[in-house]
């Protein structure tokens, strides 16, 4: 019997277009979300925190919130584990300030009281003694040689002698000779481009419930986009067995990267065990700004030789990526994706992870590439104005494909840049006409994807339903997906099938929902699982037929007998099979649990046209294209979803949003109203071109859509931008004062 | 401090709480009524996240009192379907996938139904404007835009 699902056509489910399961929760309000649950006896939590950018934190004296009639508990550093090493001790540190706050915003004690307001009146009663330290917070700043040392020791192995103690890793690869490369070329430009943190701006502020016992046990309710890492990190955080704490992922309300690492939860469960009973912590919105990972801001040099027809002879990068208090801005994943759509002799990238007085950067939607592709595709759309020529000719010219070396060492598979270049210049947006005030930008984006540890289980009912159990929290209608990939594979109704995100005590480990790996892996893992189930199924069907089972196929929903030789039998439908389970070998399940490792990469190309109004410098994005490959779209309007979100955070990224920090190293801007994101009337209609060229790594071709979207976008509408204004733009966001400082250097 | 014993109509429905007077409608709602269908974004009404309705007006609950209740009808995500029908909006976003994380849609639903009540032939424009208040970092709005026309022109139809 051959059991293998791989095709990339033909489908019956995967490719149309239900409603999504969970639809009717959304759409009535009882989905539950973070802050939406609630247990008997729940006390209500909130955080004190730092009002400095970097302090001493000589002491906290509690007594008087202690003796206020309604707090139950009272936290600090001291309440958890001790001996912490790697990145559990930079998480705790994170959490919970030890000796010294390191930015604005940074916990340093905790209250559980009997109400939400009398926990916000407790935290003003807590009186913490700081010693003010020297702060710095911007990145070129942070590396002069007179820059305060935010943590001294923190930088690894990778950092090469002679840097500032505040670079904590370097990253450098490349390959050819970038010098020689230059000489080759007819123009050579090379320009520095700076862009801002950005939050993530998940609607939904960070909530958890936790209940912990002095017996080690506890049950954890949260937003998350990962709970087994939740899991882990708690446990290690409060000194307790992995297993013995239970996480349940509520309905998410957004994370792009933002809820893939703890704040609040180790919180909540400390305050729990102190007071034994169950805790309630929800963030406000200025805590998410000031508390809650944003994105790197950076500074960044790109240079790149071009011939007059086009041809690159060599590019150079150095990105300098300021990540907050702690390691880990990508500053290797910005150098990675910075030339990856090209196929080039000679080039050479270098990343720096710089930590300032910030709140620890988080992950964002393709960490650290949008920003690269910013500095690289604006430099190329220099050259293309410069050497008159088209800029998605010389992209196809250049272009990475199959066999090529990209520019961080590795040969590509098959990949589908040159099919989104050619679907771009197709598309009637590219000869559409501009009107005066109007430029248009291009721009190519590429994100790895990720595969990662998985486990899916599926359990047949006896009326030959199905339920699936996944481990990725639902951000954007994976449900959806799953069940149709199970479908597809039982042969059975999507509308059969239920799929429900598995608790920590459910279902073994899975990896968080990052890296677009949901669709890829779950989804991976979901097809092997149903394709266990129907060997059960055809097992099942050969006993009763009395044939080997070898000699049963399954299609459609049914077994059948693969030929002549295996006898006349009667097609058995899957229900058939599934009434009589429990006396015919027992209950019919699949599961599979792996890390697959066969993520395809996925690249985009963006067209944006843009109107800038002379007179106050604001910019309107008038018209966006968006043309993805996703290997296989298994379900289309999700898949369009992904673009259209991805091209929406661009546009406030490159337009308007930005962490703005005073002298005193504060947060200015810590609310939806200083902190602009686009809303309806910022945004024209999205417009999007699925392309797909099959991942091989997947049973169904599948790439990640979900990151990649977000990658061109803040080139493609400088771009825009500046070919609207007729002046590089190099520096982001393009707020109306920067344009007309822009327009009026132009006029002189 | 004392609390206030308030009477108020929620979805039609009578009932009475005790609120601190510093509580917001939004904490009643969710905390002391148990409807959690209206969300906290941002508390300081700039994301439309807990949009209701207080006798038929768009209103942020965040930015009002509990005790400001007294004596009004407030309507909730959780009253907009009549019984097992859904409301036709309701139907269009999981028709268009007008939703992808969720936690913005009741409040872009009541505040969708408010304009519809007004205006029921929006221009796209007027939507736009109208939905302004109501952040959604997930859709980039396109498909909550056409969901919403969609629905006007259906309901128009079949007036």
């Amino acid at each position: 019997m051959a059991l293998d699902s791989s095709k990339t056509t033909g489908f019956k489910y995967v490719g149309t277009r239900p409603n999504r399961p969970d639809g009717l929760d959304k759409v009535t309000g009882r989905a539950k979300f973070g802050a939406d649950a609630t247990a008997p006896g729940m006390l209500f939590a909130a955080i004190k925190r730092s009002p400095h950018a970097h302090a001493k934190i000589v002491k906290i004296d509690a007594s008087k919130a202690l003796a206020m009639e309604g707090v139950k508990a009272v936290v600090t550093r001291a309440d958890f584990a001790e001996g912490l090493t790697g990145e559990d001790w930079n998480i705790l540190e994170n959490v919970m300030a030890g000796d010294t706050a390191l930015y604005d915003g940074h916990a340093v004690a905790a209250v559980a009281a009997t109400s939400a307001l009398i926990a916000k009146d407790a935290i003003k009663a807590i009186e913490v003694e700081y010693q003010i330290l020297p702060h710095v917070t911007d990145v070129d700043k942070a590396i002069e040689p007179d820059a305060p040392v935010i943590r001294a020791g923190a930088a690894d192995a990778s950092v090469p002698e002679g840097l500032h103690p505040n670079v904590v890793r370097y990253y450098e690869s490349g390959h050819g000779d970038v010098e020689a490369g230059f000489a080759e070329a007819d123009l050579v430009i090379e320009e520095h481009f700076t862009t801002e943190a950005t939050h993530q701006g998940y609607i939904e502020p960070h909530a958890c419930l936790g209940t912990l016992g002095g017996d080690g046990k506890g049950e954890l309710w949260c937003c998350t986009q990962g709970h087994w890492n939740v899991q882990k990190v708690c446990a290690a955080l409060l000194g307790l067995e992995t297993s013995q704490l239970r996480v349940t992922a509520s309905e998410i309300g957004g994370g792009f990267g933002g809820k893939t690492t703890v704040f609040i939860e180790p919180v909540a469960l400390a305050l729990s065990r102190k007071a034994n009973r169950p805790v309630k912590l929800v963030m406000t919105r200025s805590e998410v700004f000031r508390a809650s990972g944003p994105t790197s801001s950076t500074s960044m040099n790109v240079k790149i030789g071009m011939k007059k027809d086009g041809t690159i002879t060599a590019a150079q990068g150095i990105f300098r990526l300021q990540g907050g208090a702690f390691p880990g801005a990508p500053c290797d994943m910005t150098a990675m994706c910075a030339f990856a759509p090209y196929n080039l002799k000679n080039v050479h990238q270098v990343g720096y992870d710089v930590i300032t007085n910030r709140p620890k950067q988080a992950a964002y939607r393709a960490p650290g590439s949008p920003m690269a592709a910013f500095a690289v595709e604006s430099v190329m759309d220099e050259l293309c104005n410069q050497l008159g020529l088209d800029p998605i000719e010389v992209r196809l010219k250049n272009a990475s494909h199959e066999g090529t070396t990209a520019n961080f060492g590795i040969t590509w598979p098959r990949i589908g840049l040159v099919e989104t270049l050619e679907a771009a210049k197709a598309h009637p947006h590219y000869a559409a006409p501009l009107k005066p005030g109007q430029g248009r930008g291009i721009s190519c984006g590429f994100w790895f994807n990720h595969g990662g540890e998985t486990s899916v289980s599926l359990a047949m009912s006896e009326d030959g339903s199905a339920q699936i159990m996944v481990g990725t929290p639902d951000i954007g209608g994976s449900r959806a997906s799953m069940a149709l990939m199970a479908a597809e594979v039982l042969g059975i109704p999507y509308e059969n099938i239920r799929c429900t995100i598995a608790d920590t005590s459910s279902l073994g480990y899975n990896e968080i929902s990052h890296g677009s790996r949901v669709t890829y892996a779950s989804g991976l893992a979901t097809i092997k699982a149903a394709e266990a189930a129907v060997e059960e199924l055809c097992r099942r069907a050969a006993a009763k037929w009395d044939i080997p089972a070898e000699a049963v196929y399954w299609e459609d929903g049914y077994a059948k007998p693969s030929g002549p030789n295996a006898g006349d039998h009667e097609p058995l439908h899957i229900t058939e099979l599934t009434a009589d389970m429990g006396a015919t070998g027992g209950p019919i399940n699949g599961h599979f649990e792996a890390t697959p490792e066969g993520a395809g990469v996925s690249f985009a190309t963006h067209i944006v046209d843009a109107e800038v109004d002379p007179e106050t410098g604001a910019t309107k994005v008038v018209r966006y294209t968006v043309v993805q490959d996703a290997g296989k779209a298994i379900h289309p309007t999700y898949v369009e979803g992904q673009f259209q979100g991805g091209a929406a955070q661009g546009i406030g990224w490159a337009l308007n949003e930005e962490y703005i920090y005073g002298e005193d190293g504060r947060l200015q801007n810590a609310g939806f109203l200083d902190y602009r994101i686009p809303v309806a009337s910022d945004l024209p209609f999205i417009d999007t071109v699925i392309v797909e060229v099959p991942n091989p790594g997947h049973p169904f071709g599948v790439r990640g859509v979900g990151e990649t979207s977000i990658c061109p976008p803040l080139a493609a509408i400088a771009n825009a931008v500046s070919n609207a204004v007729g002046v590089r733009m190099r520096q982001l966001p393009m707020r109306p004062a920067r344009v007309l400082e822009a327009l009026e250097s132009k006029n002189g | 401090m004392s609390k206030t014993h308030v009477t108020t109509k929620v979805n039609g429905d009578e009932v009475e709480f005790l609120c601190d007077p510093r509580e917001t409608l939004l904490d009643v709602l969710r905390d002391r009524l148990g409807l959690t269908g209206a969300k906290e974004g941002c508390g300081t009404g700039d994301c439309g996240a807990c949009s209701v309705t207080v006798d038929g007006r768009l209103v942020c609950s965040c930015l009002m009192l509990g005790v400001e209740a007294e004596g009004k009808e407030i309507g909730t995500v959780e009253g907009i379907a009549q019984g097992e029908t859904l409301h036709p909006l309701q139907k269009k976003f999981i028709e268009y996938a007008a939703l992808q994380c969720g936690i913005c849609t009741p409040g872009i639903l009541i505040a969708a139904k408010s304009l519809l009540e007004k205006n029921p032939a929006p221009t796209e424009t007027e939507v736009r404007y109208w939905l302004a208040g109501n952040l959604c970092r997930c859709t980039g709005y396109d498909k909550i835009i056409r969901a919403v026309m969609d629905t006007a022109a259906e309901m128009r139809e079949a007036s």
